[in-house]
């Protein structure tokens, strides 16, 4: 693998200051430290009215000093790259311990890593003028859709994370990590009547991905479509009911309903509703869950994870069975368990904690439409907003952007935008079948955690759910409990 | 009036900052700019997490940035860094220059007028350095008293995801080439707790409660604060579903804060000239009950959503948005206001990069007469939320859709508590429907709402 070392090349950095700060961490008694050094150069444009309205480029670069004692972590940052800076953010998070000071190993040790997202030229570094060509073509493709499509706003960006992780135990990983991402919304009216549509996608591509793969075309098209369609959706239904979710992005379930709850930290602390499952079963035999970071240039992958331990495919539910959890170095020490090479960081102003990358389902055997046909009231929900869980409940819910009524085992009339709630532990044992079209998302995933934002990737086959609640404003059915 | 100094009590800021800040304006304008706007920014933080009585994280740092944005003639770009080397902010004005080359012509583009531009004068109390003046120990006491009271509370709280304290300190400074220049600190400090309760049948609940304030003194106590977390946790144990029903709904100053946030949404002039709102073009007529009037006021003392200017310089103010049910105004900075041929508001905010958005000062639902308890004795049957899930809202249409739990109201009384079900209805009948608004207007953020009551809502459940 190419090495790039560039913060030694860029900032003079050698190994001989990596072991200084280290032993500058530990000068308190702390028994691991580690240094994250981040480089950060990101770009983005925007076009309203069919005008290039905004566009921004920008540079953030600091290093994050951790050091841990038992279930204590220090932390303190500095932007400032300057040995005197980096030195004084040692000893800052230092003081967590108070002890006799302990010694880093001595020579850092290079895991081989993937190379997950090879771009020859970072996307970040490419002509602006192919950029602004594809804003410009996404709202002409998205204007030319309908007449109805009134409004279109159509955004670029990109950036290209630069990072180094160096440990007291020897660890040392770098990684070049590019993203970058396409979004359309458009808004349709008629008189009297307006609705919204929205689509996007990206990954750890170059800028080629958006003139070949996806293009702009592609996204507008999608977003005037689903703009169009809402003009004429109808209320959608209230209460529990059958629940079919298309393949792809309405995997934000397992992000929501399974995903969190099963991150180390809340199961550490017994906070999530998934502690102590871990061999019982969760989900029907049908559902086999997996977070995995090591899929090419998808939107959650990483070669290594943010405390330089490379990430893997982790098997959290298997047949229905809780196999895993999704962990970091302290959990792993903590809990005796392995690393799956998750722990992840917004930046470097943020403590690493266990995150998700790609989490989604396995294939099943079901045919999608015998999975359709199968449902005599309910509904069919293919793309959706965001989702939230309350790991400790385990109540989460997702956002339905669009969906149809299933009557009689057909797909009907669109309905209008719809949260859907349910219950963590036990949604995955009504899912009664699985369809044999796994789909993972176009690329669009940011997930929040504790005010820490990363981009992650979701996907399912087609679901069916056998009871959700469904949270319209139309009555069940005619002549019920509804006052 | 072109008085663009910062006046004001106690602090005579005239620092290093404004001088970057000043030389980025003028050697944007030598670099060939028809116009320039910088801001820089500097900030300390602290927090501090205490889980079952040990300390589990410290952190402390600072930081700071700039970012500047440049005109030539009708194109704009903007670029940051958080780099203050000469090398670092050189390639940061020359790839602004270069930027705006590709942007479109925008004839409603532009900073301010020079009129326009100013401060407001007086102690306007947003800055304590007394936010850092506790001993570290004592910081870390602050967040165990908050968790220790959470956890002494009740034998059913055994576990706790801790008590926290926190405190940050920021300071911002605005250059333009209408020759304002302007600067003001702002403090900030919070101690919070979030316990967990177990029940017999050991289904958890999780609830929290928090206090902030711009100066310690103002801090409620962590015992305060520990015990209300541990109530609003305690009340959630035993959660049912309910059947589907159209029934009255009461929202806590919690959640109906983020009621207001959608008309916030709504009438933000951004979402206005687009029309991505469907408040656009409502200006003067009836969008609310009689009894609703909502106020954005920057200009409050010690406010959260206070400033002495906006951000891109423009003094804020007080705006009447709603009055007894009639849109006012509309929520503007410059550019939105130029689209719909009306005048900034003084809401512009103004991040590192881009081009400013639209931020509430102090923004508010003017408080009623009734106590919760009042309206709530008026409920045969109803739902008390305290907690909303997910981001169901669309502004576009008004459809409204979200994950909820609470309390259900019965005979007038809270009864049992619920959860995994939705509430459901549209913004633009759930605004004329806030049939009862309470005395209990508190602020702890920019926005603030006392509890109001909601008819004609959909709560989702079996």
């Amino acid at each position: 693998m190419d090495k790039n070392r560039f913060f030694f090349q860029h900032y003079g950095l050698t190994e001989h200051d990596l072991e200084r700060y280290l032993a500058a961490a530990l000068s308190a008694g702390g028994e691991y430290a580690d240094l994250y050094f981040e480089y950060l150069s990101s770009t983005s444009l925007m076009v309203d009215e069919s005008m290039v309205k905004s566009a921004s480029q920008g540079i953030s670069a600091g290093c994050g000093v951790r050091v841990v004692v038992g279930e204590r972590t220090g932390y303190a940052y500095t932007d400032d790259l300057s040995s005197e800076r980096i030195l004084h953010a040692a000893r800052t998070a230092a003081l967590i311990a108070s002890g006799p000071s302990k010694t880093p190993v001595v020579g850092f040790q290079e895991k081989p890593t993937r190379s997950l997202y090879p771009v020859t030229l970072p996307s970040v570094d490419a002509e602006i003028t192919a950029k602004v060509e594809l804003v410009m073509r996404a709202d002409a493709s998205a204007r030319a859709y309908d007449p109805r499509i009134k409004e279109v706003r159509a955004s670029y960006s990109d950036e290209l994370r630069n990072i180094l992780v160096v440990g007291s135990d020897g660890t040392f990983a770098e990684d070049s990590q590019p993203l970058a991402r396409m979004n359309v919304s458009c808004i349709a009216k008629t008189e009297g009547n307006s609705a919204r549509g929205s689509s996007g996608g990206g990954g750890r591509v170059a800028l080629d991905f958006f003139f070949g793969e996806k293009t702009p075309e592609y996204f507008a098209k999608e977003s005037a479509r689903q703009a169009i369609l809402q003009l004429d959706a109808r209320e959608a239904p209230a209460g529990e009911m059958e629940v079919v979710l298309g393949p792809g992005w309405p995997g934000v379930l397992l992000h929501e309903a399974v995903g969190h709850g099963l991150e180390a930290d809340f199961n550490r602390k017994q906070t999530s509703a998934f502690a102590g499952l871990i061999g019982k079963r969760v989900a029907s035999e049908k559902c086999t869950v997996v977070d995995n970071g090591t899929m090419p240039w998808r939107r959650g992958s990483l070669n290594v994870d943010d405390e330089g331990q490379p990430t893997q495919n982790t098997v959290l539910i298997e047949n229905g069975i809780l196999k895993g959890y999704l962990s970091d170095k302290l959990s792993s020490r903590l809990m005796g368990m392995a690393d799956t090479g998750n722990g992840r960081r917004e930046s470097y102003e943020h403590i690493p904690m266990p995150r998700m990358t790609n989490t989604y389902m396995l294939a099943g055997q079901d045919d999608p439409e015998d999975i359709i046909r199968s449902v005599k009231h309910g509904v069919y929900a293919v793309n959706f907003g965001g989702g939230q869980v309350d790991i400790t409940s385990g109540k989460f819910v997702f956002s339905a952007s669009e969906a149809y009524l299933i009557e009689d085992g057909r797909v009907t009339a669109p309905i209008k935008g719809a949260t859907l709630i349910g219950n963590g532990p036990d949604v995955l044992t009504r899912v009664s079948m699985v369809g044999n079209d796994l789909k993972l998302d176009e690329g669009v995933g940011t997930c929040g955690k504790d005010g820490q934002a990363v981009p992650v990737g979701v996907g399912i086959p087609t679901l069916k759910v056998d009871r959700l609640t469904v949270g319209g404003t139309a009555k069940k059915d005619p002549g019920g409990f509804m006052q | 009036m072109s008085q663009t100094e910062l006046i004001t009590k106690n602090q005579e800021l005239k620092t290093d900052l404004r001088e970057i800040a000043q030389d980025i304006v003028r050697r944007a304008m030598a670099g060939g700019a028809t116009d320039a706007e910088c801001v820089v920014r500097e900030g300390d933080e602290f927090s501090t997490l205490v889980r079952l009585g040990q300390v589990e994280t410290l952190k402390e740092a600072g930081s700071r940035s700039i970012g500047v944005r440049i005109f030539h003639g009708q194109r704009s770009a903007s670029t940051y860094s958080s780099d203050f080397s000469g090398d670092a902010l050189d390639r940061m004005l020359k790839s602004a220059l270069e930027l705006a080359r590709i942007t479109s012509e925008d004839p409603f583009s532009g900073i301010p007028e020079a009129s326009q531009l100013g401060s407001l004068a007086g102690d306007l109390d947003l800055y304590s350095a007394d936010v850092y003046s506790l001993p570290g120990e004592e910081r870390i006491n602050y967040a165990r008293r908050a968790e220790k009271a959470a956890l002494d509370y009740d034998p059913r709280i055994k576990n706790s995801e801790g008590g926290s304290f926190d405190a940050a300190t920021g300071h911002k400074v605005l250059a333009n080439s209408h020759g304002f220049v302007g600067e003001y600190q702002r403090s900030y400090c919070s101690v919070a707790a979030v316990p967990i309760a177990r029940s017999e049948n050991g289904a958890m609940q999780r609830d929290y409660w928090f206090s902030v304030a711009r100066n310690l003194g103002r801090l409620d106590s962590p015992e305060e604060v520990g015990k209300i977390a541990a109530q609003r946790t305690l009340r959630r144990l035993g959660g049912r579903k309910v059947k589907t029903a159209k029934v009255p709904v009461v929202l806590d100053p919690m959640v109906a804060t983020s009621i207001l946030g959608h008309i916030f949404e709504g009438i933000n002039g951004d979402s206005v000239y687009r029309g991505a709102s469907f408040l656009a073009g409502k200006l003067g007529e009836k969008i609310a009950g009689d009894h609703v009037t909502v106020i954005d006021d920057g200009t409050m003392v010690g406010g959260f959503g206070t400033s002495p200017f906006d951000g891109e310089g423009i003094p804020t103010r007080r705006t009447v948005a709603i009055e007894k049910g009639v849109l006012k105004s509309y929520l503007l900075n410059t550019y939105t206001a130029k689209k719909l041929g009306l005048q900034t508001t003084g809401n512009a905010s103004r991040g590192l990069a881009g081009t400013p958005g639209i931020g509430p000062g102090n923004y508010f639902l003017e408080p009623g007469k009734k106590t919760p308890k009042e309206i709530i004795a008026d409920i045969p049957e109803g739902l008390y939320v305290t907690e909303f899930l997910g981001h169901g809202a669309n502004l576009v249409t008004g459809d409204y859709s979200r994950g909820a739990s609470g309390l259900w109201i019965s005979g007038g009384e809270l009864t049992y508590p619920v959860e995994e079900i939705t509430v459901a209805g549209n913004l633009k009948e759930m605004f004329f429907n806030i049939s009862e608004i309470a005395s209990d207007l508190e602020f702890r953020g920019a926005m603030a709402c006392p509890t109001i009551r909601i008819d004609g809502l959909i709560v989702g459940g079996e």
